[in-house]
């Protein structure tokens, strides 16, 4: 049996606008193994976020609509998401307690009226657990977990009532309390103080090391990336323009996007004389899209006729390693 | 502990807003109309008497009306403090006369209050939840006719509609003779038989316009991040909508129970002149139109009263439903 | 609308205060185009005959077919003096000898039609000046309060807190219960405005204070303090362009109130005083359930109302949905 937790084939999420069809996602593919991290990084609007709300289902119901395929690997087969009703048993069931989700904002992801308490027990209650008791033991227990000082008073509190760190803490606290084989982070630290940033990457780390899960943490800081990920995938626009290992992205980038992304991280040092170097223009919106590499409007080694007439297919540099650019398909290379 | 204190505070506060109140009262009813010996006196000569100048300051001295203004208003203010709000020119004391008329008013209200809240949140959930559907026009289209109709005047139209297809006289709130009789479950049922015109009535606005708040803050709050998380929790939508959004939503419903209050008694006035119903309203009306200076200064500070209770209430029930308010308010 | 208020003399076929002698209280008049024997002759109008029910003293009007009078337009019918200076016979419809009341005619034998257009020029237009009062009160007293805070914004929204304590109905009606009933009309007109404005300015006040509160925290004020412009200045140049959007919402929003407010106050007899006719005055003929179950016709104004009212809620829904930068796509 191998180590995959998940599978996304093909993946398309649209959005049904006014003004046309909104391709947020447009053909991923990747896999999720057990104990890996995968980090997914892009500028704003590249359809991280809605990749991961693809997968839980949690996309706006009258709106969009998934195709592709979700498989979701247990050691008896496999299920796929893409092919379940959003709101039907079957989904609700694999939500919290298979597939767990965490957000950027920890203070608007929980009700304000609502104690933290009452909102991580209730993915107890919510998959079957019915003793109070037990439940509230399981929460205390928790918040000690991710480092909550006092859990049993903190239980008892409002979200206004904490810190940034420690409304992000329970919030993991109440993602992994069902024991997910998959937790996915959306922008986790995105909101918090670098100190946090540190300590909240390390718990989420141990939980890793304790529970064995498989994470996707999207983020659009290359620095969390570093820190936190294993493999790596890229995302432009709503598609994945380079995959490959930590180390294949970060000391050998083949994609365009990929080598302007890490030029623009600035280095301590090397400030002088030199301007940070950035990407021209911004994410186009992907509202009906041509076919074409999404990144030619805006990469510096656009060839015209090529880059704008066909989506590169993906190409292997090495094994895990694969780009979709026009500049490595062997046709090109050889000219 | 630190909450019954802020209660104290809202009420000290209240008490001096009501002072104020009182004064303007004062300044707007007795002031201009001329004093009381006027009055007594111009019925007088119209009878034929003569009065002489030392039987009016006689009279002015026997009713203190020889004082200056501020102390007359503190004999007033505190005379109406201590019960003693004078007498009408019916003859009969005017604590007698609001008494008859206050139960009558307060039944209308809470009952409005609750009528309003009980069809416009289940009607405001659905709009929001069904927004842009058929359904969620189609009340659109009743609030904004609701809200647009003054409630006087569907006092009217359904005075006409009724008395044109059913033959009914639909004043008053009880029928001709059962007033004076003793409580029985004939009377309540008589009564609750003419109740429901001019509840409807005085309901219409408010509701239309809560339906309009409650779709609004639902709609704000079904965006919310909350929503999300909950959802990825594996809730069911239905058990999740109640629990947060609705929940949420419904605190500027709560709140609005302060200003509603007031307005209710405010509307009422019109309505039950329309449609003769024994409450504050009518009484008032009479009194000013009949320069009864004392009923009219003690209506209108008892329904000032009224309004002020309902904005403390509205303000208590806010801060007992939203832990935010409770801890803030127990905090300072 | 307010054209029509304006020029309402050229649209009607009476004056307002015409008392048609025998014609009291008569049901709408339909307008025929074929006559009795089916032929086509345009539009027209019976003749009326009425006859006593000596049982209810009712008059009981019938058409008398044999009489038939064209509805003439663009005629010279009675004479009337526009904005009561220039003399003119000038309307763009009557009907010669005959008598059209579209709407029926009231007690005094007055054409509703008529009549409901000669007061929305009232109705229609304490709503606004009415506003404009509350307007300038409320942004003024709002606008000191927010940009300047402090002890003086504290009294500010103390009296807002009070005024608005008061529940509003019967102190209009307190207040009206003063005016002097030997006042003339144009005086009466502004005392009524004067006191709808005092209860509806605190609204205004305090929204204005709420906004101006939320964008002097906004940095580009702050930029401007530290770039050294004025008080004035900033009030000016900064803060009333991104507010007077809001502020024109709030004011369509508020005349409907204003028009209810004098239709209640003159529905009751308290406002606006016969000659001068507003649709209150004219609604209340129709207090009581006799009158309406026998003459429906006199509720006829309050379609008026309900639909002005409407209208200015629809204008200013859409307004404010214009105005609302963050709306959703």
């Amino acid at each position: 049996m191998s180590d995959v937790v998940l599978e996304v084939k093909d993946l398309h999420t649209y959005f049904e606008l006014e003004e046309g069809t909104l391709k947020a996602v447009n053909g991923v593919s990747f896999a999720i193994k057990k104990n890996r991290t995968l980090g997914i990084v892009g500028e704003s609007g590249c359809g991280k976020s809605v990749t991961a709300q693809s997968i839980m289902r949690i996309t706006p119901k009258k709106t969009s609509s998934v195709s592709g395929q979700i498989m979701l690997h247990h050691d008896f087969g496999a299920i796929d998401i893409a092919q379940l009703d959003e709101d039907g048993d079957q989904m609700r069931d694999l939500r919290g307690r298979e597939i767990a989700m965490i957000f950027q904002e920890p203070m608007t992801a929980f009700s304000p009226v609502h104690t933290v308490g009452n909102q991580i027990m209730e993915a107890l209650f919510v998959h079957g657990e019915t003793d109070k008791k037990t439940a509230r033991k399981r929460a205390i227990a928790l918040l000690d977990e991710v480092g909550i000082p006092a859990p049993e008073r903190r239980i008892d509190e409002y979200p206004f009532q904490l810190s940034g760190g420690m409304r992000q803490r329970s919030m993991i606290a109440m993602a992994i309390i069902l024991n997910p084989r998959l937790l996915i982070a959306d922008e986790p630290t995105t909101a918090l103080d670098v100190t946090i940033q540190a300590q909240i990457l390390r718990l989420m780390k141990r939980l890793q090391r304790d529970n064995g899960m498989a994470i996707m943490f999207i983020t659009h800081d290359l620095g969390v990336i570093a820190n936190m990920a294993d493999d790596v995938a890229v995302m432009y626009l709503g598609k994945i323009v380079e995959f490959g290992s930590l180390h294949q992205i970060f000391k050998e980038p083949k994609h365009p996007y990929t080598k302007g992304l890490l030029r623009s991280i600035p280095k301590f040092g090397e400030t002088d004389g030199k301007h940070l170097a950035t990407i021209k223009g911004t994410v186009p919106v992907p509202l009906n899209p041509p076919d074409a590499c999404p990144f030619a409007s805006r990469c510096s080694e656009f060839i015209p006729g090529k880059c704008d007439a066909r989506m590169p297919d993906a190409v292997t540099i090495s094994p895990g390693h694969t780009v979709n650019c026009v500049l490595y398909e062997p046709t090109n290379i050889q000219t | 502990m630190s909450f019954g204190k802020y209660l104290l505070q809202r009420l000290i506060y209240a008490f001096l807003v009501l002072i104020v109140i009182s004064f303007l009262v004062f300044m707007i009813v007795q002031l201009p109309r001329g004093d009381a010996v006027d009055r007594i006196v111009n019925a007088r000569q119209a009878q034929g008497d003569i009065i002489t100048e030392e039987e009016e300051a006689a009279l002015r001295a026997q009713y203190g009306l020889d004082k200056p203004i501020y102390v007359q208003y503190f004999i007033w203010a505190t005379q109406f403090a201590r019960g003693n709000m004078g007498h009408s020119l019916l003859g009969l004391p005017v604590i007698k006369l609001i008494n008859e008329r206050i139960a009558a008013t307060l039944l209308l209200s809470v009952i409005s209050l609750i009528v309003t809240y009980a069809i416009a949140v289940p009607i405001g959930i659905y709009s929001a939840v069904n927004q842009y559907s058929p359904g969620d026009y189609f009340w659109t289209l009743v609030g904004f006719i609701g809200l647009a109709t003054p409630n006087f005047l569907l006092a009217l139209i359904l005075l006409f509609v009724f008395h044109k297809a059913f033959g009914l006289s639909i004043g008053g709130l009880y029928s001709p003779g059962m007033e004076e009789q003793p409580w029985s479950i004939a009377k309540a049922l008589d009564l609750l038989n003419h109740l429901w015109i001019p509840i409807i009535v005085i309901v219409t606005a408010q509701t239309a316009g809560t339906i309009r708040t409650m779709r609004a803050t639902l709609l704000d709050e079904l965006g919310q991040q909350y929503v999300v998380t909950a959802r990825a929790k594996g809730l069911r939508y239905r058990q999740l909508l109640f629990k947060y959004p609705v929940r949420l939503a419904l605190n500027p419903v709560v709140n609005s129970i302060g200003y509603i209050l007031p307005r209710l008694i405010s509307g009422q006035t019109i309505v039950a002149i329309v449609l003769n119903l024994p409450t504050l309203g009518p009484l008032l009306f009479s009194s000013l139109l009949s320069e009864d200076v004392e009923l009219a200064a003690s209506i209108l500070m008892i329904q000032s009263i009224l309004a002020v209770i309902g904005v403390i209430l509205g303000d208590i029930f806010l801060s007992l439903y939203d832990p935010r308010i409770r801890m803030e308010k127990g905090a300072t | 609308m307010y054209f029509l208020a304006f020029t309402y003399e050229l649209w009607t076929p009476y004056r307002a205060v015409t008392q048609h002698q025998g014609f009291v209280n008569t049901p709408p008049t339909p307008v025929h185009f074929f006559d009795s024997q089916g032929n086509f002759v345009g539009p027209f109008v019976y003749g009326l005959k009425y006859e006593l029910n000596l049982d209810t003293f009712e008059r009981i009007y019938t058409e008398d077919v044999e009489t038939i009078h064209r509805i003439r337009f663009f005629t010279r019918g009675e004479p009337y003096r526009f904005w009561g200076r220039i003399d003119m016979d000038w309307r763009l419809f009557d009907a010669g000898e005959g008598k059209v009341f579209l709407l029926g005619s009231d007690h005094l034998g007055r054409d509703v039609f008529s009549r409901i257009l000669a007061a929305s020029r009232i109705s229609l237009t304490i709503g606004l000046v009415g506003v404009f009062l509350s307007f300038f009160l409320g942004a003024t007293l709002g606008g000191i309060s927010g940009f300047y805070g402090g002890a003086v914004d504290i009294l500010i929204m103390r009296v807002t807190e009070i005024l608005s304590a008061i529940p509003q109905i019967p102190l209009w009606i307190a207040l009206a219960a003063i005016v002097p009933i030997d006042w003339p009309v144009t005086r009466t007109y502004f005392a009524i405005t004067i006191i709808l404005s005092t209860m509806t300015w605190t609204g205004l006040a305090r929204a204005v204070r709420a906004k101006l509160l939320e964008m002097r925290e906004h940095d580009y004020i702050m930029a401007a303090k530290i770039a050294g412009a004025g008080d004035l200045r900033i009030i000016y140049e900064h803060l009333l362009p991104g507010y007077i959007s809001f502020l024109i919402v709030n004011i369509t929003i508020a005349i409907p109130g204003m028009i209810l407010g004098e239709t209640a106050l003159s529905f009751l007899g308290l406002g606006i005083r016969p000659p001068a006719v507003s649709w209150g005055t004219l609604l209340e003929g129709a207090q009581n359930i006799s009158n309406i179950a026998l003459y429906p016709w006199l509720l006829t104004p309050a379609l008026a109302v309900i639909a002005t009212v409407l209208l200015f809620n629809f204008v200013g829904d859409g307004l404010r949905d214009a105005a609302d930068p963050f709306k959703e796509l």
